[in-house]
C-alpha cells in the first residue's frame, strides 16, 4: 500500500468517523436521559437527508437552505416522537418503552417506503462539496474535509453548551438524576424535548452531509447507520457525549482501515461493529469513557 | 385414571381441530391453505420468542439469526446432489454437503440443535447484560449471523439464497409442529422450571438469593428457544421454498415480536391466537394494497403500507393497553362456564390455567 | 448446624469503603444484631455474605467451608438465606408460587425431567407444595396461597418474604430490617415469630435493624456499625451504655 492511498483511507476514515460521531451523539444524549435505546433515531437521519432532498429538488432551495429546513423539521420530528412514543410510557417496564421505540422507527421507516417509494433516489451534490483536492500525491474530494471540520465545530457548539450554559447543567442535571433535578424546579420535560431535539437535529445534519458522500438516498438507509452508531455511543461510553464522539471515530477507523488492509473482508464490513460491540459489552461494559454503575439491592 | 373435565374438553377440541384441518387441507386452496400453515408456523415461532422474553425476561432481539441457522441446516440437509448443483453455481458447495440428504424429520430436528447450540454459545457470554444491552447485543449477533452467512458463498451459496426447497412443509407436519410447541410451552410454565424462570424475569436477585441458578436458566431458556426458533425457520423454508439471507433481518423478529406482544407477553394463548389473527391480517392487507396504486401514492413497497399499520398498532397496543390481548393469563375451560357458554362444574373453579 | 464467621471482611467500591474490616460470628441457635445509622453498610455485609458481591479484602466462612465469593444459589444451598430490605417478591407469582421457587434447590431436576412431569419430578412436586402449605400455615397466609402476592398487604407480604426464605431449608438466616414499616403492636408478634422460627426450624439468625424494642428484645448479641467500621460489639446491656453507640446514633432508641 502506498503511502497515497493510505492518506486516502485515512480521509474516508476521518469522514465517516465524523458522521458517525454525529449521529451517536443522539443517541448517547437520550440514553444518558432517559436510559432509552432511540431505535427511530437512524430513521430521523433517513428523513434528514430526504426532506435536504426534496427541498433542492421539489423547492429548488440552495444547499444552506436545506440544511435550514432539515434541521427544524427533524427538530420537532424528534420532539414529536418523544410526545407520542415516549412520555406516555415513562413510569412503564423498559420493555414497552423499547418496544415502542422499536415500533415508532419501523413507523417511519415505513411512511417513508410508502412516500418517497423504495427505489434509490440521487443526491445532487453542491458544487463546494464537489470539488476535487489534490493534496501532492493525494487526491480528496471536498466533501471528505467539510465533514470533519464540520463535525468539529458543532461538536465544540454542543460541548460549550452542555458545559457552560443553565441548559446544559440542567441537562447534565437530569441525565444524573432525573427526580432529584424535578425537585430543584428544572422543567425536565422541557430538558428532555431539547435533548431530542438537539440529538435528532444533528442527525439530520449527518444525514444531509452522508448523502453528499455517498449521494443515494433509500428508505431504509438510516437501519444500519444508526444501529452502528449506538453501538458507537455504547463502545465510546453510553451518556458521555465524548465518549460517543470517540466511538464514532473509533468506529469509522475499524470499519474502513481494516478493509484496507484486507479487502477479502468486505463483505464482513457491517459485522465488524456488531464485533467490536460484543468485545466491549464484555470486556469493559461501561464503554471506553463509561463509568461503571451497579444496582442497589 | 379418571380424566378430569377439562382434560376431555381439551381433547375433544383437538380433536375438532384436527378434523377441520383435514377438511381444509382437502378442500380450501392452494393459497389458504399457504396462509393456514404460516400461521401454525407463526405459532412457533411466537411461542419461541415468548418463551425467552415473557416467561424469562430475557430481551432478545436476534430471533431471526436463529431461524436463519435453523433453515439453512434444515434445508443444506434436505436437498438432493441435483437441487444443490443446480443452485450453488456460482461456486460450488463444499464437498462434505454435497452428497448427503437425510428425511426431513432429522433434518427438521438437525436445524433446532444446530440453532440451540449456537444459543448456548452466543448466550454465555452475552445473557449477563443487562435489559438494553442484552437487546442490542442479541440484535447484533442476529445481524452478525446473517452477514457470515451472505459471505460464506460455498456452505450458503451466499446472497444468491437456495431456492427450489423440497415441499416438506405439509398441513400435518407443520400444525404437529404447533401442536408440540403448545404441550411444550405448556409444560414447561407449569413446571418448577417454568416457576424458577418467571422468577428470574420477576426478580433475578432475588430468585437467586432464592437457589435458583440464574443463570443456568437463562441459558437453558435461551437454548430451547433457539431450537424452537431453527425449527420454526426450517418450516418456513420448506413453505416458501426458498431462502436467503434478506429473508432473516431484523424486521422478521419484529414481526414475531409484533404478535408476541399483541397477544400478551407471556401467555401462551395469547401467541397462539395473535399468530394465527396476524397472519391472516398480514395476508388479508396484502389485498388492500392492490386498489391503493390508482391514488397519487405509490405504494411501491407493498410491505410498507401493511408495515405501517402494523406499526401503529404494536404502537397502540404498547402504549394503550400494554398487556396485550391476554396479558400473561391463560385460557382456561372455566373462562366459558364463568361467561355461561358452558355448564358448571363441581370442580369449576380449577381452569387448566 | 454451620455457624456463620467473617474474617477481616472489607468491602470496597472504587473509592467508598462501604465495609471495612469486619470481624463477625454467629453461632447455632444465636440470634445476632447489625445495627447502626443509615449507610452504615449493613445491607453490604449481606451481599458480601450471600455471595452477590466479593470481598475487596478477607473471607467468609460458613461451617467449614471459605463461602467467599461463591455463588448466590450456591450459597443458598449451604444453608445461607436472606430477606430484603425492600420487599422482592416475584410479582407474577401467586402467593404459594412463590414459596414453591424456595423449594426449587429441593427439586433439583432440570429442564427435561420437570417438562415431562417424569415420577420422580411429580413426587419432588407434591413434597414441596405440602411443605409450601405448611409453611403458609405458619403464618396464616394458607387462605391467600391462590391469590397474586402483590394482593397481600404489606405485613403480610413481609412474613411472605420470610416464609419464602424458610421453604430453601437454610440453617442461617439472614433478615435486612424485617420489621420496616411495622407498628410496634406488629413489631411485639414479629419478635415472637422470629423466636419461634428458631427454635421450631433450628436457625441462626443474623438480624438488621433499626426498631431497637425489637433488636434489644431478641438479640443476644449485636454488633454496632458506623460508616462501615464496627465501633461496638457486646450483649444488649453493653450496647445500650456504650457511649460512641449512643454518639452515633444521636438519641434513637
Amino acid at each position: 500500500m502506498t503511502l497515497a492511498l493510505f492518506l486516502q483511507h485515512l480521509a474516508n476514515a476521518l469522514a465517516l468517523g465524523s458522521l458517525y460521531a454525529l449521529i451517536a451523539i443522539g443517541y448517547t444524549m437520550v440514553y444518558g436521559i432517559l436510559r432509552l435505546i432511540n431505535f427511530a433515531h437512524g430513521d430521523v437521519f433517513m428523513l434528514g437527508a430526504y426532506v435536504a432532498f426534496y427541498g433542492a429538488a421539489m423547492f429548488l432551495l440552495p444547499w444552506w437552505g436545506t440544511f435550514l429546513i432539515a434541521i427544524v423539521f427533524t427538530a420537532a420530528l424528534g420532539v414529536g416522537l418523544e410526545r407520542v412514543a415516549y412520555r406516555p410510557l415513562r413510569d412503564s417496564p423498559r420493555i414497552s418503552v423499547m418496544i415502542s421505540a422499536i415500533g415508532a422507527s419501523f413507523l417511519v421507516e415505513n411512511v417513508a417506503v410508502v412516500l418517497f417509494g423504495g427505489r434509490p433516489k440521487g443526491v445532487t451534490v453542491p458544487d463546494v462539496m464537489n470539488v476535487k483536492l489534490q493534496l501532492g500525491q493525494v487526491s480528496l474530494m471536498s466533501v471528505s474535509v467539510v465533514i470533519p471540520v464540520f463535525t468539529f465545530i458543532i461538536l465544540a457548539a454542543l460541548l460549550w453548551i452542555v458545559g457552560r450554559t443553565k441548559t446544559g447543567m440542567a441537562m447534565r442535571a437530569v441525565a444524573t438524576d432525573l427526580d432529584a433535578a424535578r425537585l430543584q424546579a428544572i422543567d425536565v420535560n422541557r430538558i428532555i424535548s431539547f435533548t431530542f431535539g438537539s440529538g435528532s437535529l444533528l442527525a439530520a445534519f449527518g444525514g444531509i452531509l452522508w448523502s453528499y458522500k455517498y449521494p443515494q438516498l433509500n428508505p431504509l438507509m438510516g437501519v444500519m447507520p444508526g444501529l452502528k452508531c449506538f453501538i458507537a455511543a455504547v463502545v465510546g461510553g453510553i451518556g458521555n457525549i465524548q465518549g460517543a464522539v470517540l466511538g464514532g471515530f473509533l468506529l469509522g477507523f475499524v470499519e474502513l482501515m481494516v478493509i484496507a488492509f484486507l479487502p477479502t473482508l468486505t463483505g464482513y464490513r457491517d459485522a465488524f461493529a456488531f464485533v467490536l460491540l460484543i468485545v466491549v459489552l464484555l470486556v469493559k461494559p461501561s464503554g471506553l469513557l463509561g463509568s461503571r454503575q451497579g444496582e442497589k439491592v | 385414571m379418571k380424566l378430569a373435565r377439562t382434560h376431555l374438553l381439551s381433547l375433544a377440541a383437538v380433536a375438532v381441530l384436527a378434523a377441520f384441518l383435514f377438511v381444509a387441507d382437502t378442500w380450501f386452496d392452494a393459497f389458504t391453505i399457504r396462509v393456514m400453515n404460516l400461521s401454525a408456523i407463526y405459532i412457533v415461532l411466537a411461542l419461541s420468542l415468548n418463551l425467552v422474553n415473557g416467561f424469562t425476561g430475557l430481551f432478545s432481539l436476534g430471533h431471526a439469526g436463529f431461524m436463519a441457522v435453523g433453515a439453512y441446516t434444515c434445508a443444506l440437509l434436505t436437498m438432493s446432489p441435483e437441487q444443490k448443483e443446480a443452485n450453488f453455481f456460482l461456486a460450488p458447495i463444499v464437498p462434505w454437503l454435497a452428497h448427503v440428504t437425510i428425511p426431513f424429520v432429522p433434518a427438521l430436528i438437525a436445524g433446532g440443535l444446530v440453532a440451540a447450540l449456537l444459543g448456548v454459545l452466543i448466550g454465555a457470554p452475552v445473557l449477563r447484560l443487562k435489559d438494553d444491552y442484552l437487546a442490542i447485543a442479541t440484535l447484533g449477533f442476529g445481524e452478525i449471523i446473517r452477514v457470515v452467512l451472505t459471505n460464506t458463498q460455498t456452505i450458503t451459496n451466499g446472497a444468491l439464497g437456495l431456492k427450489g426447497l423440497p415441499e416438506f412443509a405439509s398441513t400435518a407436519a407443520v400444525w404437529a409442529c404447533a401442536a408440540l410447541a403448545v404441550l411444550f410451552m405448556v409444560a414447561l410454565t407449569r413446571s418448577s422450571y417454568g416457576r424458577a424462570m418467571k422468577a428470574v424475569r420477576d426478580d433475578e436477585i432475588a430468585a437467586g438469593a432464592m437457589g435458583v441458578n440464574v443463570f443456568r436458566v437463562k441459558v437453558m431458556s435461551f437454548a430451547a428457544s433457539s431450537f424452537m426458533a431453527g425449527v420454526g425457520g426450517a418450516l418456513l423454508g420448506h413453505l416458501l421454498t426458498t431462502i436467503d439471507p434478506k429473508m432473516f433481518t431484523f424486521m422478521l423478529t419484529f414481526n414475531i415480536l409484533l404478535v408476541v406482544v399483541l397477544g400478551g407477553i407471556g401467555s401462551i394463548t395469547g401467541s397462539v391466537v395473535a399468530a394465527i389473527v396476524v397472519t391472516i391480517f398480514m395476508e388479508l392487507l396484502r389485498f388492500l394494497d392492490g386498489p391503493l396504486n390508482l391514488l397519487v401514492f405509490q405504494t411501491e413497497g407493498r410491505p410498507g403500507l401493511r408495515m405501517v399499520v402494523f406499526s401503529i398498532l404494536l404502537m397502540a397496543v404498547v402504549l394503550f393497553r400494554q398487556r396485550g390481548l391476554m396479558g400473561n393469563r391463560e385460557f382456561s375451560w372455566s373462562m366459558l362456564s364463568r361467561a355461561g357458554l358452558l355448564p358448571k362444574s363441581e370442580k369449576g373453579k380449577h381452569g387448566l390455567a | 448446624m454451620a455457624s456463620l464467621r467473617t474474617e477481616h471482611v472489607t468491602m470496597r467500591f472504587g473509592g467508598l469503603t462501604a465495609v471495612a474490616d469486619l470481624n463477625l460470628e454467629i453461632g447455632p441457635g444465636e440470634i445476632v444484631g447489625l445495627i447502626g445509622p443509615n449507610g452504615a453498610g449493613k445491607t453490604t455485609v449481606f451481599n458480601v455474605i450471600t455471595g452477590m458481591n466479593a470481598p475487596t479484602e478477607g473471607r467468609v466462612f460458613y461451617g467449614d467451608g471459605d463461602i467467599t465469593g461463591r455463588g448466590r444459589h450456591e450459597i443458598t444451598q449451604r444453608g445461607v438465606a436472606r430477606t430484603f430490605q425492600n420487599i422482592r417478591l416475584f410479582r407474577e407469582l401467586t402467593v404459594l408460587e412463590n414459596v414453591l421457587v424456595g423449594c426449587h434447590l429441593q427439586m433439583d431436576t432440570g429442564m427435561f425431567a420437570a417438562t415431562l412431569h417424569l415420577p420422580g419430578y411429580r413426587r419432588k412436586d407434591r413434597a414441596a407444595r405440602e411443605f409450601a402449605m405448611e409453611l403458609l400455615r405458619e403464618v396464616q397466609l394458607e387462605s391467600h396461597a391462590s391469590d397474586p402476592a402483590t394482593s397481600l398487604p404489606y405485613g403480610k407480604q413481609r412474613r411472605l418474604e420470610i416464609v419464602r426464605a424458610l421453604a430453601t431449608r437454610p440453617s442461617t438466616l439472614l433478615l435486612d430490617e424485617p420489621a420496616a414499616g411495622m407498628n410496634p403492636q406488629e413489631s411485639v408478634e414479629l419478635m415472637h415469630f422470629i423466636r419461634r422460627i428458631r427454635d421450631q426450624f433450628d436457625l441462626s439468625i443474623l438480624l438488621i435493624e433499626h426498631h431497637m424494642q425489637l433488636v434489644m428484645g431478641i438479640c443476644q448479641r449485636m454488633y454496632v456499625l458506623e460508616y462501615g467500621r464496627t465501633i461496638a460489639h457486646g450483649d444488649p446491656a453493653t450496647i445500650q451504655n456504650d457511649p460512641k453507640v449512643i454518639e452515633a446514633y444521636l438519641g434513637v432508641g
